[in-house]
């Protein structure tokens, strides 16, 4: 990753007497897909819209390239924004709407022309250029609000919930075209959203947001593997929470037995929440087996079953290709490394 | 059966009869100028034959000629002034927060249901308070000041249908605050903007009360005027029925251009 491009700095934003933004701090690095999740109302597409320069924040400081531009107008920044609902202008058409940027830097015709029609081509758009806005389709007006966007060559582009109009099919689509894009042209992209998969799937770096506040900042893989806390490990994917009691280093009891884990640092006999993802529980015979329950539900979900098993009244979801009928006895196994343990939160 | 069809046939003769009388009450006057204005005679009530000397002498007829000129003056004029101060005011208005826009909109529908007698009189007494003469800039401020609101009226509508991020858009991509207005809101809002200019159009040729307190002995209007012709017991030539009925077609023409257009627009969409 390069140097710091933004840095937010102890922002706090309020709407009448609600803080939406509580003591945010953030630096998003060059060239990094960087992305803020969080369920809606938490503070992330305000995040967005101060650094686009919608919004000013109540208290703090924005840097950019190491310049302070809290008091900059939106025309004057590196940055380019993709509204959630594209915001493309109805009175103009493809062609235009794309130019509109470059025509107000007063580009030479021949330049807006050449770089648009290879905007047009890179979003797979090619022929649509004289065709008004409201003909297009929900995915192609997509299309042309990130080239609306990306053709002034922006430092940063801000996506608001780019994808969250489109059907699954083209949403996975999208989601790997932007990335394609983003990987081309190295340019920095902050994304908001709320869907979690989507966080996973695209970004270099996930910030877990909530009333306002950072939860978690890691990659895809810490942020799933290594949850810090009870709401992220809910919030990105599916999860079995078990109460525990930390034993020593290395060892933690839940359901009345000891488990090998690999997380230590915790004080003797600490109350602690387990983490145990779906598709790490593994069916074995329950003679075998330290977990032993009753299948209470089954889902199928073409790859794979969702099971729930009634263990000691805690239902634990799994996610197998085994298949067991609901009543059976089963038993159940999870691999040392793939037992989480955080601190109990007390609250949940 | 049969009472059934008797009861539906009996129920379409009402429905009829009653759309046949509505159009009768709203375009008998209209007819009857229109009679009037081809009518050879100079009075009411005989017919003398077929003519279009009225529409000629409309023309010509110097009495006429300068109340029709201040008439389409300050037409035009504060139609053009109400729409740019209306159109900048909606869209001030509608960039407020939710609670002082209600307000704001609450008070710019005062002087729209306000009766126009009183408005004429306030407006008199204003003007006076000023000390200002009465003549052809008290009506066209006087104009300008009650075709306001209904400009407001027709672009505010407009202006919510708009995404409030078209304009950050604009923004965005380097506008400043002033041409994002230009180059964003009023590009999108211009059929609210044309309706209201034609309604304070329509508005301003339409006036009599206000003018007539605001505008003094001297300056008059085609309204006013007729009415002092007819006050001072004197029948007003026939021309003025040719007048009424051009006003009327050129109305009828504007709105069915506007019309034709939009659906024009819509069908596209």
């Amino acid at each position: 990753m390069g140097k710091k491009l933004i840095i937010m700095k102890n922002i706090s934003k309020s709407f009448g007497d609600q803080l939406v933004l509580d003591n945010f701090n953030l630096y998003i690095n060059e060239n990094e897909f960087i992305t803020l999740l969080g369920p809606s109302g938490c503070g992330k597409t305000t995040c967005l819209r101060i650094l686009g320069g919608f919004e000013t924040a109540d208290e703090g400081t924005v840097e950019f390239n190491g310049k302070i531009i809290n008091d900059l107008e939106p025309n004057q920044r590196e940055i380019n924004t993709c509204f959630q609902k594209y915001a493309l202008f109805p009175h103009l058409n493809v062609y235009d709407n794309i130019a509109f940027g470059l025509k107000i830097k007063k580009m030479s015709k021949d330049a807006i022309h050449e770089r648009v029609m290879n905007i047009l081509k890179m979003v797979k758009l090619t022929g649509f250029e004289n065709r008004m806005i409201s003909t297009l389709s929900g995915g192609q007006q997509q299309r042309v609000a990130i080239a609306r966007a990306l053709v002034n060559r922006p430092k940063v582009l801000l996506l608001d919930e780019p994808l969250a109009a489109l059907d699954l099919k083209l949403r996975q689509e999208m989601q790997y075209e932007l990335k394609e894009m983003q990987r081309e042209l190295g340019i920095t992209f902050v994304y908001v959203t709320h869907d979690q998969e989507e966080a996973l799937t695209m970004s270099d770096t996930i910030v877990v947001m909530d009333h306002g506040k950072i939860l978690q900042i890691g990659t895809p893989e810490d942020i799933y593997n290594e949850p810090s806390s009870r709401f992220v490990a809910n919030f990105i994917g599916e999860s079995n929470i078990i109460k525990g009691v930390m034993l020593e280093d290395y060892s933690v009891e839940f359901f009345g037995e000891t488990f090998e884990c690999v997380d230590k640092g915790f004080k003797k006999s600490e109350a602690v929440d387990v983490i145990i993802r779906p598709e790490d529980l593994d069916f074995i015979s329950p003679s075998k087996a330290k977990i032993v329950g009753i299948v209470d539900s089954l889902i199928f979900r073409g790859v794979h079953y969702e099971i729930n098993v009634l263990v000691e009244g805690k239902e634990l979801t799994i996610h197998t290709t085994k298949h067991r009928k609901i009543g059976d006895k089963v038993g159940l196994s999870v691999e040392p490394n793939n037992i989480h343990i955080i601190p109990r939160d007390n609250n949940a | 059966m049969m009472k059934k069809s008797v009861k539906k046939k009996s129920l379409k003769f009402i429905g009829l009869f009653f759309t046949v009388l509505s159009y009768l009450l709203i375009f008998t006057p209209i007819v009857v100028i229109f009679i009037l204005s081809v009518n050879a005679s100079t009075k009411g009530y005989s017919w003398e034959g077929f003519t279009l000397k009225w529409y000629v002498e409309l023309f010509e007829n110097d009495v006429m000629n300068e109340p029709i000129m201040n008439t389409l003056l300050v037409a035009v004029s504060s139609t053009v002034i109400a729409t740019v101060l209306g159109t900048a005011f909606a869209i001030g208005i509608n960039a407020l927060e939710k609670k002082r826009r209600v307000q704001m909109m609450v008070i710019n529908n005062v002087p729209v249901v306000n009766p126009d007698i009183v408005t004429g009189i306030s407006l008199m007494i204003v003007f006076s308070l000023l000390s200002f003469t009465l003549g052809y800039y008290t009506v066209l401020i006087a104009h300008v000041f009650f075709s306001i609101p209904y400009v407001i009226l027709s672009v505010m509508p407009r202006l919510k249908k708009l995404d409030p991020n078209l304009y950050e858009a604009g923004l965005d991509l380097g506008c400043s605050r002033i041409s994002g207005v230009f180059k964003v809101i009023i590009p999108n809002i211009s059929t609210g903007i044309l309706s209201g200019a034609l309604m304070a159009f329509t508005m301003s040729i339409d006036d009599f009360i206000i003018t007539y307190f605001t505008s003094g002995a001297e300056y008059m209007n085609v309204s006013t005027w007729l009415y002092a012709t007819l006050s001072r017991g004197r029948s007003f030539t026939p021309a003025a029925y040719a007048y009424n009925i051009i006003i009327f077609t050129i109305t009828i023409a504007i709105i069915l251009f506007v019309n034709l257009k939009r659906d024009r627009k819509e069908k596209t969409v």
